[in-house]
């Protein structure tokens, strides 16, 4: 049942992925992306890792989506038909790049074997934010920071006059 | 698989899950009554009285309407987005029930997350009223879903930042041990519910949760004297019904959530023969649901619309520092106790 379950998901996540990359149109896109994250959700939950699955869904499909598709709509963009030209000599990096990035990916994935299940104490909120708090303090504190730089960037460019 | 399908967990499990989905969608639809006949009383006019005695058979004739009547798509509409947008707005609506506990055994299931589960499903329903907006292809619809867009994030920050304070009391985020954490009283007579110990939360939350569910007096969305009807603008038939449930089951989500969160859920006093003190649990808590929505109908028929700039500057300068304030309060005490 759950290796049905996986493969169902597993096969919509990579369809979605594939799928913002093939459409034309920025809100297609967009929306394929959520299928993706929610479909990543669900392959979470089939890890026992809840708590990770419902972040995800919050953070990035809830929360981040929502700025995206609103942005979309406001400045209600044409279908860029022929932006690919402009960076058409890219390909030829990207596609050696890509093949690159499958391989090292699809080998770590390979000797890793079987993916372990998060377990009881692993998968808890408050194991994970025992280890943000202790283990990962630093790179948790920075990443804050720079989200705030982030922010306040945003800000100046947004205010002419502050 | 096969023993499973005609176990007898599996026979309870599809019985709760009968008996609660019709539960709610019944409620769901005597609330639009509800809103209709308190509103009217309050305007001082009958409302709708003549389907049935007092008008009960109302909704039955609605659903009817609905189904009966002409399908309409503008031209120019997108129309797999336009189809698609009801469903995408109705279904994390009800998918929220599935882990609300109604009583202490009544409920479908509750994974160790729920209270998060339902921020996570809720926080999806948006992009239905964003996409039913965009893929008419017609200017209010498209302003209304714009501001929803902007509306429901904003006020999705204070109304999960202000549950913080209650997670911080109850070490828990299972919307089960929520209740059981509230059993019991102080001194004998004051129960231990969340909103003695978390008022500014409470105040927080609900005010939020108005906000988050569209409702007046921060329909912003929707404001008919300025947008026809909002996003739902080009919608009729029952795609427009299942937008129309889709808020309503919005409103009864954050109802129990507010129950649950500070109210003490299913707790109350117990009492009478063993098949009243089954009941009693579910009554308690349903009515005390009862309580918020009705209280949401009396703010809608008494309350005016605030503007839209007021309504952001509510949201961010007042809402959030308000509920970042009591997390501060609330972790030092904790900490310190």
């Amino acid at each position: 049942m759950i290796q049905i379950l996986f493969f169902f998901f597993a096969a919509l996540a990579v369809g979605a992925a594939i799928n913002v990359l093939a459409q034309k149109h920025v809100l297609y896109s967009s929306l394929s992306l959520i299928v993706m994250l929610t479909a990543v959700s669900a392959l979470f939950v089939l890890l026992q890792a809840e708590f990770l699955a419902v972040i995800n869904v919050i953070v990035y499909a809830g929360a981040i989506m929502v700025l995206f598709v609103f942005v979309i709509m406001l400045l209600n963009l044409p279908v860029d038909e022929d932006g690919a030209d402009r960076l058409r000599w890219l390909k030829f990096i990207g596609i050696p790049l890509g093949i690159f990035l499958l391989f090292m990916v699809g080998s770590t994935v390979w000797n890793l074997g079987v993916a372990p299940v998060a377990s009881q104490m692993n998968g808890t909120p408050e194991a994970i934010g025992r280890s943000l708090f202790t283990d990962y303090l630093l790179p948790f504190e920075l990443t804050s920071l720079l989200i705030l730089i982030a922010l306040m960037g945003a800000v100046v460019f947004a205010k002419k006059e502050l | 698989m096969i023993e499973y399908l005609t176990s007898r967990e599996f026979l309870i499990l599809m019985a709760k899950m009968v008996a609660i989905f019709g539960g709610v969608m019944t409620a769901l639809a005597y609330t639009t009554l509800l809103e209709r006949r308190v509103m009217a009383f309050v305007q001082m006019r009958p409302g709708p009285n003549r389907v049935g005695p007092f008008g009960l058979l109302q909704p039955l004739a609605d659903g009817l309407k609905f189904l009966l009547k002409e399908q309409v798509v503008p031209t120019n509409a997108n129309v797999l987005l336009y189809y698609a947008a009801p469903i995408v707005s109705l279904i994390p609506a009800l998918l929220s029930f599935s882990v609300i506990p109604f009583g202490p055994d009544l409920k479908m299931t509750d994974i160790s997350v729920s209270l998060l589960f339902i921020f996570a499903i809720t926080s999806l329903g948006v992009y239905g009223i964003v996409l039913g907006g965009w893929s008419s292809n017609s200017k209010y619809p498209l302003m209304g879903a714009m501001r929803a867009s902007a509306q429901m994030l904003s006020y999705e920050l204070s109304l999960t930042l202000s549950v913080v304070g209650v997670l911080m009391i109850a070490h828990t985020l299972s919307l089960q041990q929520l209740v059981v954490s509230q059993q019991g009283t102080w001194f004998g007579f004051i129960p231990r519910w969340n909103i003695f110990l978390q008022p500014i939360a409470f105040v927080v939350y609900v005010v939020s949760a108005v906000a988050e569910t569209n409702r007046l007096p921060f329909d912003l969305a929707e404001s008919e004297q300025e947008l026809v009807a909002g996003w739902h603008t080009e919608y009729s038939g029952m795609k427009f019904a299942m937008f129309f449930l889709a808020e309503y089951a919005n409103m009864v989500t954050v109802s129990s959530l507010a129950t649950i969160l500070f109210l003490g859920g299913w707790n109350g006093p117990m009492f009478g023969p063993w098949w009243l003190q089954m009941a009693l649990p579910t009554v308690w808590f349903v009515s005390k649901v009862f309580c918020f929505i009705f209280a949401y109908i009396m703010i809608r028929a008494t309350v005016p619309r605030i503007r839209y700039d007021q309504l952001m500057q509510f949201g961010w300068k007042v809402l959030l520092p308000l509920a970042l304030a009591n997390i501060l309060i609330t972790s030092l005490v904790v900490a310190l106790s």
